[in-house]
């Protein structure tokens, strides 16, 4: 995974609450079994609005999407973080996402910023005021800029950690491999294995 | 110390305690697997040249894509074909247990798992969908997980996680005749929203919850994830291990008593603090459905459609504006006069036996009114086997419904089963969002009863509609 510690790009005011990952990405896109190209399902069904803000100069450039509360609910479906990164997002901000989806966006290096809903009003209206003003993000500092605009965001710090630094989570826990293997000499015999039974 | 379920079933599979921001190491007792979201975690094990670490605690199944009609030939869709084929690739690659298209235990994965007797009491279970909180109802901790996490617990049998708060779902009472567990999650959902559960492990108590079949308390923890929860569990009682006993994969003999005397420590202990509780009157509940574009925006059958210019919370005012563009619908119709054209009864929502059974009392002896189209698509092969056994099939076939093979269908219209632009339905599924049965078709959630009610009389309806 690519190390994250700053991050400056247009930002995107997408003004709904409650962007499902089946809206992120609709189900028919999740056919492929390759893990890049998924940024033509991005918001599949609403860019064929052309006043969807995608298809907007200059949002179509953009790189820090703002979006209302309860974002990437629904599916757990990763596809929805592969989108958005394809497309070339580097940040989501929002006041609420769902688990699922926050975990996610951790393991790719997809940053979910957790603003306060005031914060998020504050960016819409200085985005749609000056469509194009940069947002810069920073993991460092944990604050989003724009224009005059400070804003301070949460992010749990294990991940923002390992976002700073890149690392993989499979290779961290591959160090503990002992600590494993002595957790599974202490289970229950009797715990279900999935090895096909004896045909009667 | 004392606890609650989940941070009992928690606490015992923590492989290593986090120490600062890092989080607990938790090991993962059953790992099950489908075409959708395994493909490229396989693909980042061979790429890093990693195994499987317990293909013993592995299983796989072929859900999402397939079919429910014609299964013995090939695919059609080349794009599902390849996913499918892919999933066998892998599963013979790397030594997975399969269970393919046309297989007797094909199914649904969340089907699946508790049929075989996999699923058993305070195990922690995962798989890549976020309805795994489905085999909560065995006192499980389960949950959904991302692709990245897929190939995590494939090469190690762990997830790295962090503490999540709790929260009692108390729902006492008795549900009125013609209510069911599903009507129970919706007035959850619908009170909480969408977000509500979120960082949450849910745990349904009370007498109304006690009172379920095990098929229903599947219904009610798999949809935790549409009020934000990533699990919802129920603690285990005598209803839950006679369910299990003599199941294929169950203990027996001795293991089968030292396992229920464990499981029957597998409770909140009375002084256990929640983070959370809310309070729900079983009396009170009439069939639910939703009226809008997430599982949150539903109400009671005999309502109306709901006017958004009274809803005081400017998002949710939009919200309901679009939800109402997208639906079609007017402010004050009544819910009962919304005309449908499909009905799909199926899903890891409701696609069990039961569902099938209480659907097929419904309509036995009645018919599918004209112009409206129902889809029966069993959870799993062997629910459809046991449906036939019953003549269930017959009743579904002679009330002018398809009875169709195992798969996810039209819950999410990977595969043909899909809505047209602008087609309605009542469906027991678990996600009425824009475009999931099918891009702009518009879906309503219901119960098996109120959508065996709605495909006689065409319109939102309950049971006891048809008596009138």
């Amino acid at each position: 995974m690519e190390a994250f510690t700053s991050h400056t790009g247009v930002g995107v005011p997408l003004r709904r609450s409650n962007v499902d990952t089946d809206q992120i990405i609709p189900a028919v896109y999740l056919k492929r079994v390759t893990r890049t190209g998924f940024e033509d399902g991005l918001f599949a069904a609403w860019r064929g609005d052309e006043h969807f803000v995608l298809n907007l100069e200059p949002f179509k450039a953009g790189s820090v999407l703002v979006a209302g509360a309860d974002f990437g609910t629904g599916s757990s479906r990763e596809h929805a973080v592969w989108a958005l990164m394809d497309y070339g997002f580097r940040v989501v901000i929002s006041s609420r996402f769902a688990d699922i989806f926050r975990g996610n966006a951790g393991k790719q290096g997809l940053v979910a910023a957790q603003c306060d809903q005031q914060h998020v009003e504050l960016l819409w209206k200085l985005l749609e005021a000056e469509p194009g003003t940069e947002v810069t993000v920073d993991l460092t500092d944990k604050t989003v800029r724009a224009k005059d605009l400070v804003a301070p965001f949460e992010i749990d710090d294990y991940t923002r950690w390992r976002l700073l630094e890149g690392l993989d989570d499979i290779a961290l826990t591959l160090r503990h491999g002992d600590e494993i293997g002595r957790f599974e000499g202490g289970r229950q015999s009797w715990l279900p294995t999935t090895d096909p039974l004896p045909t009667v | 110390m004392s606890g609650t379920l989940a941070e009992k079933v928690w606490e015992a599979h923590v492989v290593r305690h986090g120490t600062g921001a890092e989080p607990d190491l938790l090991y993962i007792d059953l790992h099950l697997l489908h075409e959708v979201t395994s493909p490229q975690a396989f693909d980042g094990l061979r790429l890093a040249g990693r195994k499987v670490r317990r293909t013993d605690l592995t299983i796989a199944t072929e859900d999402h894509n397939v079919p429910t009609v014609d299964i013995d030939k090939p695919i059609a869709d080349p794009i599902s074909r390849t996913q499918v084929e892919t999933l066998r690739r892998n599963c013979a690659e790397f030594g997975v247990r399969l269970h393919p298209m046309g297989d007797a235990e094909q199914g649904i994965v969340h089907v699946v798992g508790p049929q075989l007797g996999l699923t058993q009491p305070g195990m922690t279970v995962v798989c890549g969908d976020s309805h795994t909180s489905t085999h909560g109802a065995f006192g499980a901790l389960a949950f959904g997980i991302g692709t990245s996490e897929v190939e995590h617990v494939l090469a190690t049998q762990t997830l790295p996680l962090r503490p999540f708060k709790t929260m009692a779902i108390n729902v006492d009472g008795s549900l009125k005749p013609g209510v069911t567990a599903k009507d129970i999650i919706l007035a959850v959902i619908a009170k909480i929203g969408t977000g509500g559960g979120q960082g949450y492990v849910l745990e349904y108590r009370g007498s109304a919850i006690e009172a379920l079949s095990m098929e229903a308390r599947m219904t009610v923890c798999n949809m935790s994830i549409e009020a934000g929860a990533r699990a919802g569990m129920i603690a285990p009682d005598q209803t839950t291990f006679d369910y299990i006993e003599g199941r294929p994969h169950a203990p027996s003999g001795a293991d089968w008593d030292a396992a229920v005397a464990y499981w029957k420590t597998l409770r909140t202990d009375d002084d256990a603090k929640f983070d959370a509780e809310v309070h729900i009157d079983a009396d009170e509940l009439t069939p639910f459905v939703t009226w809008g574009t997430n599982p949150g925006q539903g109400l009671p059958l005999g309502a109306a459609v709901p006017d958004p210019a009274s809803i005081p919370d400017e998002n949710e005012r939009v919200a309901a504006e679009k939800a109402l563009t997208y639906m079609g619908l007017e402010p004050g119709t009544p819910l009962r006069d919304i005309q449908v054209d499909t009905v799909f009864l199926g899903s890891c929502t409701n696609g069990r036996i039961e569902d099938l059974r209480a659907a097929a009392d419904v309509l036995r002896g009645k018919h599918v009114a004209s112009g409206v189209r129902m889809l029966v698509v069993p959870g799993s092969m062997r629910v459809r086997a046991q449906a036939e056994e019953e003549g269930l099939d017959k009743v579904f076939l002679d009330a002018g419904a398809e009875w169709r093979q195992a798969g996810c269908s039209m819950c999410l219209g990977m595969n043909p089963d899909q809505l047209k632009p602008g087609e309605r339905s009542a469906s027991t599924s678990n996600r009425n969002f824009e475009g999931r049965q099918g891009k702009g078709g518009r879906t309503h959630l219901v119960s098996p009863l109120v959508a065996a009610a709605t495909a006689v009389r065409g319109t939102l309806s309950a049971p006891a509609d048809l008596e009138n």
